[in-house]
């Protein structure tokens, strides 16, 4: 059996362990156009930051490759895929020919047209590690730096970066920052520390056009900067797939094997339409521990087993400058809610489920609540009004406990 | 294999176990000083609400969130033990998201620690070795 991989990030990285758990001997052969080992892409903020380094951000060990018995083709992308030849087309017309092929593509960040970008010669996008250390080369104490879009990616950059530039500013066309994952309240509170540590923002408001170095914003104000930063979202790539025919929504679209509509090829990760279990819908889920899940189940049916139901759904574990967030699932449904000064809760809940929260400050035990809506756990099961105020296990009956902390079983 | 089971019904809510978890995990050889004034970070917890009590602590779960959710790969588990590399950990939070027992916290450099069966302190974890009433033991089920 011949695996070709395309991509070298999380999900290749969980489809080389899904598959090795099954078949020991097939060849597996991962193509990058990126030439290092893997790596941890979320991590780019904080080596910026000094809180790890090329070494530590690895995402595997060294012999990762050795050990799983990967041929790696690094530095060269995929051009196209023939689906009735089974084959892969290298940008230096290379052919590489499968048996299985997963696409683990990830996806690139999205720059919307503006007027004049092309005038700013101190311009990055920040989602890779070549992004970070062509940002890195750039940054001077003194550099004014304009970060477009307040997101999960810019907001991550601003720290990574803060302590050494001189101003820092941060516009995004949303009303709120971190739209995708707080609400209103969550936000105005991030935003208020982000503020106490000098990162500046405008929102609601997007830029008119670009000279080399001032941006002109919708309100009228005009920014001056030294170096850019655009973060204004991520599209997913899925030209390989589109192109050979198979079936493609924003993402790639997969049944529960992580099988795309064309025979033998696979994909997972940020490239692909994920079910969201907390609401029902199909969406992108562009976060690392669903490219590893994922990646792990295609991986696992590209070796003929049969992979575990994939529990999807949006979460995110995010700090700035100390202050923590955890938030995961739908906000839809009843709403609990708990706040001081410092710290930040909301619980969303319908049809005796968890369906999502947002904590802020106050993270401790936060997996409890993650895994009432992983599993649907009934609420009037258990006592809510305790588990609102705290996640504990208390809240969760002793037969609970006896099977996960006394390890009996429980047949009935 | 063995592992850290909880037997409620013996379980006093005396908290010996987040004493002698912090002491083993201190790196410190007398106990007073490895836990005099300070706020202990144990990796055992004993919960409480005035009716019940018991103590939590790692199962070291067959599909263990923490580690397949970890952005960098300082999770894993070898030979049924999850294990966290601390040189690795950027104290993210992803692993406090996923873990279902709340059995992951952040030590005061930031970054994560666990329950490790305190197989870097000589073998049987010493939650087990101090409780008074046989309410953790460590023992194959």
């Amino acid at each position: 059996m011949k695996y070709v991989i395309i991509g070298n990030s999380a999900a290749a990285v969980g489809a080389i362990e899904g598959l090795r758990e099954i078949d020991k001997e097939g060849a597996i052969t991962v193509v990058s156009s990126e030439t290092h080992h893997t790596y941890s892409r979320p991590l780019i903020s904080y080596l910026l930051q000094g809180r790890t380094d090329r070494e530590r951000m690895k995402y595997r060990a060294d012999s990762f490759y050795a050990d799983n018995g990967c041929e790696t083709v690094f530095g060269k992308s995929v051009l196209s895929l023939d689906k009735d030849k089974k084959t892969v087309v290298l940008d230096d017309g290379t052919e590489i020919p499968y048996d299985k092929l997963l696409v683990a593509t990830g996806s690139s960040p999205f720059v919307p047209p503006m007027d004049g970008l092309e005038k700013v010669s101190k311009r990055f996008s920040f989602m890779s590690l070549d992004d970070a250390e062509a940002l890195e080369e750039a940054l001077f104490p003194k550099a004014r730096v304009l970060i477009v879009g307040a997101g999960l990616i810019g907001l991550k950059c601003a720290e990574g970066i803060k302590d050494r530039v001189g101003k820092l500013t941060v516009i995004d066309l949303a009303p709120r920052i971190l739209s995708s994952i707080l609400d209103e309240d969550g936000a105005n509170m991030v935003q208020t520390h982000l503020e106490k540590q000098g990162v500046d923002f405008r929102l609601g408001v997007s830029a008119k056009s670009f000279s080399e170095n001032k941006a002109e914003l919708t309100s009228g104000e005009t920014l001056e900067f030294d170096i850019l930063v655009t973060a204004v979202g991520v599209r997913p790539n899925i030209s390989l797939v589109k192109d050979a025919g198979g079936e493609t929504d924003r993402g790639i679209l997969v049944d529960e094997n992580m099988q795309t509509t064309l025979a033998d090829v696979y994909a997972a990760g940020d490239c692909v339409v994920s079910c969201d279990i907390s609401c029902g819908t199909k969406r992108i889920l562009a976060i690392l521990p669903n490219a590893y899940v994922g990646g792990f189940a295609a991986g696992t049916a590209m070796a003929g087993g049969i992979p575990k139901p994939q529990k999807a759904m949006p979460m995110n574990a995010i700090g700035f400058f100390g202050l923590h967030i955890i938030t995961a699932g739908s906000y839809e449904g009843e709403v609990y809610e708990q706040k001081d000064a410092e710290n930040y809760k909301k619980l969303f809940y319908s049809g005796d489920a968890l369906k999502g929260f947002i904590l802020i400050g106050d993270v401790d035990k936060a997996g409890i609540y993650t895994s009432l809506i992983r599993e649907k756990t009934p609420l009037s099961g258990i006592d809510f009004a305790s588990v609102c105020r705290e996640p504990s296990l208390i809240a969760f009956g002793r037969s609970y406990r006896d099977e996960k902390l006394g390890g009996k079983s429980n047949e009935n | 294999m063995k592992r850290v089971y909880v037997n409620e019904q013996w379980c006093l809510g005396c908290h010996l176990c987040e004493y002698n978890c912090a002491f083993a995990n201190s790196g410190k050889r007398d106990m007073a000083s490895a836990l005099m004034n300070i706020k202990i970070r144990p990796n055992i917890r004993v919960e409480e609400d005035g009716k019940v009590c018991f103590a939590v602590s790692c199962r070291h779960c067959d599909e263990p969130f923490c580690v397949t959710n970890c952005i960098t790969g300082a999770l894993t588990k070898k030979d049924g033990v999850i294990t966290i590399d601390k040189t690795k950990c950027v104290g993210c939070y992803t692993c406090v998201l996923s873990c279902p027992y709340g059995c992951v916290t952040p030590t005061e450099q930031g970054v994560m620690q666990k329950c490790e069966l305190c197989t870097a302190n000589g073998g049987t974890p010493k939650c087990v070795l101090g409780c008074p009433n046989k309410a953790i033991v460590f023992e194959e089920r």
